[in-house]
């Protein structure tokens, strides 16, 4: 059981990539920078796979498996945080859809990346990610998993600000690091209260603490306190509502990135913190419904956001936030395990949505306006094949991976009135998707070009491009079948597998039976049907009416098209307060007016006092002695004085 | 035996002249002499308050005194030397350049 007993080699591999490329590569041949990248996540992906293997051979009774303590990371007073790590069946999926997606996506970035002078520093940068993101994944207890928290910010930041020439992608870069700020403020505060009751951040202290705790059903109590903090830093991580703005600017950062950080793995922390806490949360109902709404709420709003993009790789960003969404909507029904279902297919679909994108971008030559392409089905027919496959895969074609996660999310939603009204979300959200995802693949691909074929020479991408594009396809494809034998009153086999993790917090769904969920799916692929018939129609059939909407400049539209001036309204009301208090009181009042008033003050009046005093040093020494008499005839008038 | 206060008083009235000439006067030796002259003073009082209190302690400062005194006259009056040269005058106040 090599791997078992050595689970830090999976995190070090990419860790060394990065630093020999980031420390080292200055120079090296793009040869040497690719077998070092894609040499350390292959193998850390070979090292998961082995893993895999060897996990099936654990009884039940050893999980979640943990080796021993590597060393004591922070002991201070009664907290104590090692550096430790454990695997069970959720870090399981976690790890296969990191390095996995991961290692193919650095495949796709050896093609993409090719002609940029950053080549080596990227490479250091993706692979600092992975290390991050799989302590994240791989982390005993909250305070490492912080650390991997913190770490895939970093990178993500990094990333996003890659071409750093650009202010507009410095800009996103602070975004998202500030916007993040904020949500890891509350997870940290939900890390301190968890401390102080558990006196312990340990997965393996903490969980069984809070199942001893009762249900905290009145919304009143620690454990719903600790469950919304955490949720606060998975809305900054996951891009949810509030805080979701970070996410399409971070579209700045090049398209791998968008792929591998802000579509497939990292983005999808959130849902993992919230899925691995679930015994807190099944404790707080309340929070857990939060948690519902949230996500619901968010999945609708951003669908329709993406509905008037027009660059390609914002529509693909609200989509993800869109289907963030989701996840949380599942998570917060209690369905722990779609959540994660919808995520992993999540991974591979929209991974590849982002590549395939880029892959247009590419044979564009960095053209991202949707208005501006079209009729590219014929010039790129892998894209668009590979494509065509995530697209149905997204918008829940029957039979294709989003179908089974998404279903088995809105098949899950309870049947009370706010539970209908979820779903109802749900359903309409659905049949959005459809519609976007398809108005995107019609404006690229369908219709006559509408771009300058003279001045474009539309290409098709190279190999090491592809191939991740058609595997990423395959997964889209198949990635669902786990759930496939349920339609058939069969087991869901992936909720099988990862039950044992979820079993322990009790969250109860209710039974329903298999014709009212047969009746929900139907009604979800038929709104869906709707969408893309509409976007059919909209774009195929009478291209016209997409430009007719457009111009007719209707409240709604504009409303869309303003991204609910969100962003706006957070500069009006958060940004230039706080630039305004910045830099009239505190920077002009405090920092001017007292710090630096009171060190010019100081240094003034010694040069005051200096400049009195200067006038006793004439050089005449006379004038010395008259001075040494007169202070000692002081003194020894004094000294009788006293004397008295 | 002549009291300790007579001595005292004429130890004043050195240190005193002392004093006066060191202001008063410009020529440099003479300033010199002055400082001796505040010495011994000094000095003059230093040994009054030995005989009168029976204790050897006032003496002994006495020799130091001396000795730092030689001290100072030799470094003093190399110093004067070498302003004499550089000046071709003895006037305190034209040696006044060390100042802010």
């Amino acid at each position: 059981m090599p791997v078992l007993e050595h689970l830090w080699i999976i995190p070090l591999l990419p860790l060394l990539g990065a630093a020999a490329n980031g420390l080292l590569g200055r120079g090296w041949s793009a040869k040497r920078v690719n077998m070092v990248a894609l040499g350390s996540t292959g193998l850390a992906f070979a090292a998961v796979l082995e893993l895999t293997r060897e996990f099936f051979y654990l009884g039940a009774d050893q999980l979640p498996w943990m080796p021993p303590s590597y060393f004591t990371w922070i002991a201070a007073g009664g907290f104590r945080a090692d550096f430790a790590l454990q695997v069970d069946q959720l870090t399981l999926v976690m790890l296969l859809v990191v390095t996995g997606v991961g290692w193919l996506i650095h495949i796709y970035s050896t093609g993409y990346m090719s002609d940029d002078p950053g080549y080596t520093r990227f490479f250091a940068y993706l692979n600092l990610f992975m290390f991050f993101m799989l302590i994240l994944v791989l982390a005993a207890n909250y305070a490492l998993m912080f650390v991997g928290w913190e770490g895939v910010g970093l990178s993500s930041y990094l990333l996003i600000g890659f071409w750093f020439l650009k202010s507009s992608a410095t800009n996103a870069g602070n975004k998202a690091f500030w916007v993040n700020r904020i949500g890891d403020y509350g997870f940290l505060l939900g890390l301190f209260l968890m401390f102080r009751t558990f006196a312990s951040l340990d997965f393996s202290s903490v969980f069984p603490q809070a199942a001893a705790l009762p249900v905290e059903s009145s919304g009143h109590g620690v454990l719903t306190a600790i469950a919304l903090l955490l949720f606060v830093g998975a809305t900054g991580k996951s891009a949810q509502l509030p805080l979701y703005v970070w996410l399409p600017d971070a579209m700045e950062g090049p398209t791998p990135v968008s792929a591998l950080i802000h579509a497939a793995t990292m983005v999808t922390a959130g849902v993992y913190m919230v899925a691995r806490s679930s015994m807190i949360f099944t404790h707080a109902p309340r929070a857990m419904l939060v948690v519902a709404v949230i996500g619901a709420v968010t999945a609708l709003f951003a669908a329709t956001i993406a509905f008037v993009q027009t660059d390609i790789k914002k529509v693909l960003a609200y989509s993800t936030v869109s289907q963030l969404g989701y996840m949380f909507l599942g998570l917060g029904v209690g369905a722990f395990g779609a959540g994660i279902f919808h995520l992993m297919t999540h991974a591979f679909f929209k991974g590849l949505l982002f590549l395939g994108a880029g892959s247009v971008i590419h044979a564009m030559g960095g053209e991202q306006d949707l208005r501006k392409m079209g009729g590219l089905r014929k010039k790129i027919p892998w894209t668009y094949g590979t494509m065509l496959m995530a697209t149905l895969a997204i918008a829940g074609a029957p039979g294709f991976s989003g179908f089974f996660s998404k279903d088995e999310i809105l098949g899950s939603i309870g049947t009370s009135a706010g539970g209908q009204i979820l779903w109802i979300v749900g359903v309409v959200t659905a049949g959005l998707t459809a519609f976007y995802m398809f108005r995107l693949l019609f404006l690229a691909f369908h219709g006559a070009p509408r771009y300058d074929e003279h001045a474009v020479h539309v290409h098709e991408s190279p190999k090491k491009m592809l191939v991740p594009l058609v595997v990423l396809a395959v997964l889209s494809v198949v990635g669902g079948w786990w759930a496939a034998p349920e339609l058939f009153g069969g087991p869901n086999y992936f909720d099988r597998f990862l039950a044992p993790v979820f079993a322990a917090s009790g969250a109860m769904l209710e039974e329903m039976s298999r014709a009212f969920v047969l009746e929900r799916m139907a009604a979800t692929v038929s709104v869906a049907l709707i969408g893309f018939l509409v976007a059919w129609w909209m774009y195929v059939r009478r291209t016209g009416t997409a430009q007719h909407v457009g111009e007719s400049r209707s409240p709604i539209y504009r409303l869309l098209a303003g991204k609910y001036f969100v962003d706006q309204l957070y500069a009006a009301v958060i940004v230039r307060p706080l630039v305004w208090i910045s830099r009239v009181v505190l920077w002009h009042g405090v920092d001017e007016g007292v710090i630096d008033g009171t060190v010019n003050g100081v240094g003034q009046s010694a040069q005051v006092g200096g400049g009195i005093l200067r006038r006793i040093y004439s050089g005449n020494t006379r004038s010395y002695a008259t001075w040494v008499v007169l202070g000692a005839a002081v003194l020894v008038t004094f000294l009788l004085w006293m004397g008295r | 035996m002549v009291p300790v206060s007579d001595v005292l008083v004429l130890s004043a009235v050195l240190f005193g002249l002392g004093v006066i000439g060191f202001i008063f006067k410009r020529d440099i030796v003479t300033l010199f002499m002055c400082i001796e002259l505040m010495l011994n003073a000094v000095n003059l009082a230093f040994v009054a308050f030995s005989r009168a209190l029976g204790q050897l302690q006032g003496q002994v400062y006495v020799f130091f005194v001396i000795v730092v005194a030689a001290a100072e006259a030799a470094v003093g009056l190399a110093i004067v030397i070498l302003i004499a040269r550089n000046r071709k005058s003895l006037n305190v106040e034209r040696v006044d350049s060390l100042k802010l």
